[in-house]
């Protein structure tokens, strides 16, 4: 069997462990299921937090101050909104204030549909890139994950990992498609990379030709010739993404192509609405249907302009 | 009471904080009419527990099946009062009188639903008896409950909430300032010893009835007799803020319709065994039979309404 993304964390998580005398820090880690199989059961290191969803990351800041690297799950990105103020006043700061960064590795799992409703269908990596000194990321495939780890290792500042469950059992790397006659360049984020290449198909039997690149880093951001070449020649693009769209990272991306390729790029995420639980009320990662039409519009607009 | 009653070798056992003869001088009435509160949420819950099981329902259930009996016995003592209750709110919401069709919508996802189909089961409100939604995360709605209960005086404020909700942070922040202002505001702890399925011992060694002593309000830690929370209740109403404490036993799993193992105790058969005892059988037997056939009833009927969409 290949290794899929939930096996690689749980490797990651297993060798820091045991061989670097790590600590991940988490509510309800033990008792189910090992958080959908990505912690190892029962290694050295894990601490099992009280329901305290405000101190705990305080307490892996502590820890990483003192000389730990600690990892800190949170099981929905919901609760994200209530661990952030050490996280962002304290732990993102700290290499400015005090020249000496704070490296916890902050594993926040986005979820969605399936009932989960306003509770637990979330998604919210972009609150985070608002705040200087945070490094965040959303790997999707396992390579991609070990890459982001060895990242952390390197550099001492707080991360940011959106996870999203969509991605644990998937074992696929996702190389990006590049045409040199394309009508648009998609810039796919989190799980929407995964409705995105449904989206790229879906649109070639329209003969539609879509670039698609993928985004693992948020922040930083960069414009370099993998992400921008695709555009300059398309001429168009949409950046695609399962959090709100809205202050996003989606339109914030988009901004920043947008002004370094001179050419239209669109922001396409959550609908500005909370997520109801009955299916019909849902709002999440942008389906290949909704990616469609707004591929569809935009080389519409693109041609008519010529 | 002296503390030292209150103290038997395992906090956790049916008869924790017993006192003698609390059912037997209890009136007739009242007794049926808690155990008419537990029935009703009981089969509520087992009906949506089939319901789910059978794919009829596709939401995300919590169910208070195993907890009822709280519920069923602070009603009877805080009705009008507001209501707050975290997600797992069926049995309160029941208990209080809330509305059982909108309910069923609500769990079904219809537009009919008590949230529109918005929140599903642990976020469910009734405005006509004042209970008002949880949004999902867990103990945010106690420091809610205390600024209710501090802007409202006219008011008395009931908030429900787990042994792991106590341990967030704002908890603490909460109780303070309702000492501090001596809010109308009951604090009920449904204690089923879980965070999802993490027992209370690996999470803590410290009590939370403790703690809201220190902060100056009235504890109790107790099991989940109905007459014994309904009495500590009545007592506590008379003064509030107060705190109760109360172990009790989940039937099923966190979320979902599955089953974790036998509960420790099933206080709804303890209740039944009792009411037999005190020669109150055959009313309880009828009492039973009849909100079972209410509640199968008001389900078979909202079922078939979805299904004809
Ligand atoms: C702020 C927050 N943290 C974590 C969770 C995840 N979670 C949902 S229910 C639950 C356990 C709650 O335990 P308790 O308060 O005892 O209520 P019970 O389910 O036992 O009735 C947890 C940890 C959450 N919903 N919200
Ligand atoms: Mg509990």
């Amino acid at each position: 069997m290949e290794k899929t993304v939930a096996d690689t964390i749980r490797e990651i998580t297993r060798e820091h462990l045991t061989k670097n005398n790590g600590l991940l820090l988490g509510q309800c880690i033990t008792a189910v299921g090992w958080i959908q199989n990505t912690v190892p059961p029962n290694a050295p290191g894990l601490v099992e937090l009280p329901m305290s969803d405000v101190s705990g990351p305080g307490f892996a800041i502590g820890a990483a101050i003192v000389g730990k690297r600690p990892m800190l799950v949170l099981r929905f990105q919901s609760f994200l909104w209530l661990a952030v103020s050490p996280i962002v006043n304290y732990a993102a700061k700290a290499r400015d204030l005090w020249g000496k960064g704070v490296p916890i590795f902050i594993r926040a799992i986005a979820s969605e549909g399936k009932g989960t409703g306003p509770v637990h269908s979330n998604c919210f990596h972009s609150i985070f890139m608002h705040m200087p000194g945070m490094r965040v990321c959303a790997p999707m495939t396992p390579h991609e994950y070990q890459e982001i780890w060895t990242a952390f290792l390197k550099q001492d500042d707080p991360m940011l990992v959106s996870e999203h469950r969509r991605s644990y059992l998937s074992s696929a790397e996702m190389p990006d498609i590049v045409h040199d006659d394309a009508d648009v360049t998609l810039y796919a984020i989190s799980a929407a990379r995964f409705t995105a290449v449904e989206a790229v198909e879906l649109l070639k039997k329209e003969n539609i030709r879509c670039n698609l690149v993928h985004i693992v880093w948020l922040k930083p951001f960069e414009l370099n010739e993998r992400v921008m070449q695709p555009l300059k020649k398309s001429r168009c693009g949409v950046v695609i993404d399962s959090a709100f769209e809205i202050a996003g990272a989606s339109q914030s991306l988009a901004y920043d192509l947008m002004f370094a390729a001179g050419v239209p790029v669109r922001a396409l995420g959550q609908f500005d609405r909370c997520s109801g639980v009955a299916p019909h009320l849902e709002n999440g990662t942008p389906t290949p249907q909704r990616i469609a039409e707004v591929v569809r519009e935009m080389v519409r607009n693109k041609t008519s302009q010529h | 009471m002296s503390q030292a009653t209150l103290q038997s070798p395992s906090a956790r056992s049916a008869d924790f904080g017993a006192l003698p003869q609390l059912a037997e001088t209890s009136s007739k009435e009242n007794s049926i009419e808690m155990f008419r509160r537990m029935c009703l949420s009981r089969f509520f819950d087992e009906q949506a527990y089939q319901a789910s099981k059978e794919g009829l329902l596709k939401s995300l259930i919590y169910l208070s099946a195993g907890q009822e009996s709280i519920a069923a016995a602070i009603s009877t003592v805080m009705s009008g009062s507001y209501i707050f209750t975290q997600h797992r709110g069926h049995a309160p919401y029941l208990c209080f009188g809330g509305d059982l069709e909108k309910f069923i919508d609500e769990l079904l996802g219809l537009p009919t639903g008590c949230c529109k189909g918005m929140g599903g089961s642990p976020c469910i409100q009734d405005p006509k008896i004042r209970m008002i939604g949880h949004e999902g995360l867990i103990g945010e709605h106690v420091p809610i409950a205390v600024g209710a209960a501090y802007a409202d005086r006219s008011s008395r404020v009931v908030c429900f909430f787990g042994d792991g909700a106590v341990e967030e942070d704002y908890f603490f922040g909460a109780l303070g300032f309702a000492a501090t202002h001596k809010l109308p505001i009951l604090f009920v702890c449904e204690d089923n010893d879980l965070s999802v399925l993490t027992p209370t011992r690996d999470r803590r060694t410290w009590q939370i009835h403790d703690i809201a002593r220190a902060f100056g309000i009235s504890a109790i830690d107790i099991a989940d007799d109905p007459w014994l929370v309904q009495h500590h209740a009545q007592e506590m109403s008379k003064k509030l803020p107060g705190f109760l404490n109360v172990r009790t036993c989940r039937y099923y799993w966190h979320v979902g319709a599955g089953q974790d193992g036998p509960p420790e105790w099933d206080r709804f058969a303890l209740v039944q065994e009792k009411l037999r005892a005190m020669g109150l059988g055959a009313r309880a037997a009828a009492v039973e039979k009849e909100t079972k056939e209410h509640v199968e009833s008001v389900w078979k009927r909202r079922l078939q309404t979805q299904s004809a969409k």
